[in-house]
């Protein structure tokens, strides 16, 4: 702005000093909290309700099975339909997202403390720890991930924790680098070496003194990486690596309903709605928390 | 130039060396029993006990990895736990077709990529702009076997426009490439935008305008040519997203190739099968990484090794 307005009064050859104050006005204001998160706060407080007390809110039993009412499309007493055993769709919906959510809560805390403690302690210390621990994390990093969790799966066997494990571990890489750079640019700054110089020890300055700085970068990575770990997690429930359970997960609903895609439309669109829905809401939450928190920062890893 | 393929190269082999020790010892350190795997819940521990012997998973760690890196070198990845094939021999039968999908689907990521993020960045503010940008959150926000199951129920159950499942045909590898396409397309486009909105308030942006050079010429010869490539290196990152993508992909659509491969490996807990697809995937991503950054370097002489 001040640009041309600068040039419009220079064009008028009159001579003006460029006026300092007006400088203030492109200072960061925080956005203010609008449609674009509350909408998105929504989405996510009526999902978490669901995976809190599924019980409470879904209309049907969702091991019910009704063998008059094998895949039926969506009515008033069956709002997302049934499914090939008559079991209600959106009682599996709503009892699936427990499983779902904590799959990718879990799976993205256990990336971030277990990634963000090695970036943390290698930015920290640097030397030959540093080193070796960073080649370690560019080699993680050499493999495509969702086949990295997909081994890994496979080989713990099928399972809630195996998916939570493989996702977990294969995003935490990412929060290393992002945890090491951080680290490293915070450890530099003199008030660590003066707290050094009072006689604080090691741990506690990383605690106190470093983590607290780094977190809130921390912070907007894994919101975004909850959001990448559902995607995944429900990625490997739908080529099935969830076991069987009277409750499964989104993904592996999806699963099953691809079977019956041709008869029951329902079946598979309503579960991967759910997914979209949450995932699209995390994502927006996080751009939002990002701007509030930092806009320089930019650490969406391309997925 | 050939010095720094050379030294690449180099970097590349021990990269694809790494990964493959990486990986074989996260199958070593894991929790579960190989043996207990193959053999099933109700084997008797007789059973367990034989085929732990004929696989050698009790023998120790070096001697396990030297067997296991001798045997590499040779291009031998054991026999699948399910069928008996050799593990070399399915996926050099199955790679074709998933080669087939990656290239059509990042052939449709380039061109849509980059015409999305040109046409967003230009637009910027207007609701042209805003309305790629929340299409692009959207679809990167949907799971691509959600995407699948949506392209099946429009163009094949409802239009009949479009063959459901299987491979061979043209028409069979629209909508798997196309959901495929979407995974990398999404970050592309993106990154495209951003790029080519900071090329624009670059200086050389304005003196090339004030020289009184038009829009158009300023867009497509100079600053294009400064964003795309950044854009270039991230495509590679992008290949290990799409090889992980096919193999969701290829179960929706019931497509063979490599990623179905795996799929089914994992149902029938067949560690060698899912190894070796693990590390064919590997060793494709690196060679993905060793382009991009060749590519970049041409089009880029600026960059120095």
């Amino acid at each position: 702005m001040n640009r041309t307005v600068g040039t419009r009064e220079a064009r008028g050859s009159i001579a003006i000093v460029k006026d300092e104050t007006s400088s203030s006005t492109r200072e960061r204001r925080n956005p203010p909290w609008s449609v674009a998160v509350a909408l998105p706060a929504l989405v996510i407080a009526v999902i978490a309700l669901c995976a809190l007390a599924p019980d409470w809110l879904s209309p049907y039993d969702p091991t019910d099975f009704d063998t008059d009412a094998i895949l039926r499309p969506p009515s008033l007493a069956h709002w997302m339909g049934t499914d090939h055993f008559g079991r209600d769709v959106l009682s599996l919906v709503i009892h699936g997202a427990r499983r779902s959510v904590l799959m990718g809560a879990l799976a993205a805390l256990l990336g971030a403390a277990v990634g963000g403690a090695i970036g943390l302690v290698c930015g920290y210390f640097g030397g030959a720890l540093d080193l070796v621990a960073m080649r370690f994390v560019d080699l993680w990093l050499s493999t495509p991930p969702i086949l990295l969790a997909i081994l890994i799966a496979t080989a713990l066997g099928p399972g809630f924790w195996s998916i939570i494990l493989a996702v977990g571990g294969v995003g935490a890489p990412r929060y290393a680098r992002l945890m090491r750079a951080q680290s490293l640019a915070v450890a530099r700054r003199p008030f660590v070496e003066a707290a050094r110089a009072i006689g604080v020890g090691d741990g506690a300055i990383l605690l106190r003194h470093v983590l607290p700085h780094a977190f809130s970068a921390l912070l907007v990575m894994a919101t975004f990486g909850v959001a990448d770990s559902i995607l995944t997690g429900a990625a490997l429930g739908f080529i099935g690596l969830d076991v069987v359970d009277d409750r499964p997960d989104w993904g592996f609903l999806t699963h099953q309903g691809r079977g019956y895609i041709t008869i029951a439309w329902w079946f598979a669109a309503f579960p991967g709605f759910a997914v979209t829905a949450l995932v699209m809401s995390v994502n927006l939450l996080g751009d939002a928390l990002r701007d509030r928190l930092d806009p320089r920062l930019e650490t969406r890893a391309p997925r | 130039m050939i010095v720094y393929l050379l030294q690449r190269l180099l970097s590349v082999a021990v990269v694809v060396y790494g990964a493959v020790t990486l990986i074989f010892l996260i199958l070593f350190w894991l929790p579960g029993d190989p043996a207990e795997l193959v053999a099933g819940p109700d084997a008797d521990p007789a059973t367990v006990a034989t085929i732990r012997d004929r696989l050698g998973a009790d023998k120790p760690l070096v001697e396990q990895y030297l067997g296991y890196v001798v045997r590499l070198a040779h291009a031998d990845l054991g026999v699948s736990f399910t069928t008996g094939e050799p593990v070399f021999d399915r996926l050099a039968e199955q790679a074709p077709a998933t080669f087939e999908l990656t290239l059509a689907a990042g052939s449709l990521a380039l061109a849509s990529g980059i015409g999305l993020g040109v046409v967003s960045a230009v637009n910027a503010g207007r609701w042209g702009d805003y309305a790629i940008r929340s299409s692009l959150l959207l679809f990167a926000s949907m799971p691509p076997f959600w995407l699948g199951v949506l392209l099946i129920l429009l163009f094949s159950v409802t239009l009949r426009w479009l063959p459901a499942v299987g491979n061979g045909a043209a028409a069979q590898l629209v909508m798997p490439a196309f959901c495929l396409g979407l995974i990398a397309a999404c970050p592309l486009a993106r990154l495209v935008r951003a790029n080519v909105l900071e090329t624009l308030h670059e200086p050389f942006v304005v003196a090339l305008r004030g020289k009184g050079l038009g829009e158009r010429a300023v867009l497509y010869r100079h600053v294009l040519r400064n964003a795309l490539a950044p854009a270039v290196t991230v495509f590679g990152v992008l290949t290990g997203e799409m090889l992980s993508g096919a193999v969701v992909v290829e179960t929706v659509f019931a497509r063979q190739g490599l990623g179905r491969l795996l799929a089914e490996a994992v149902g029938g807990k067949d560690i060698p099968m899912a190894l070796g697809a693990t590390l064919l995937a590997a060793v494709v991503f690196c060679i993905g990484n060793l382009l991009t950054d060749v590519v970049h370097r041409i089009i880029d002489p600026r960059i120095e090794s």
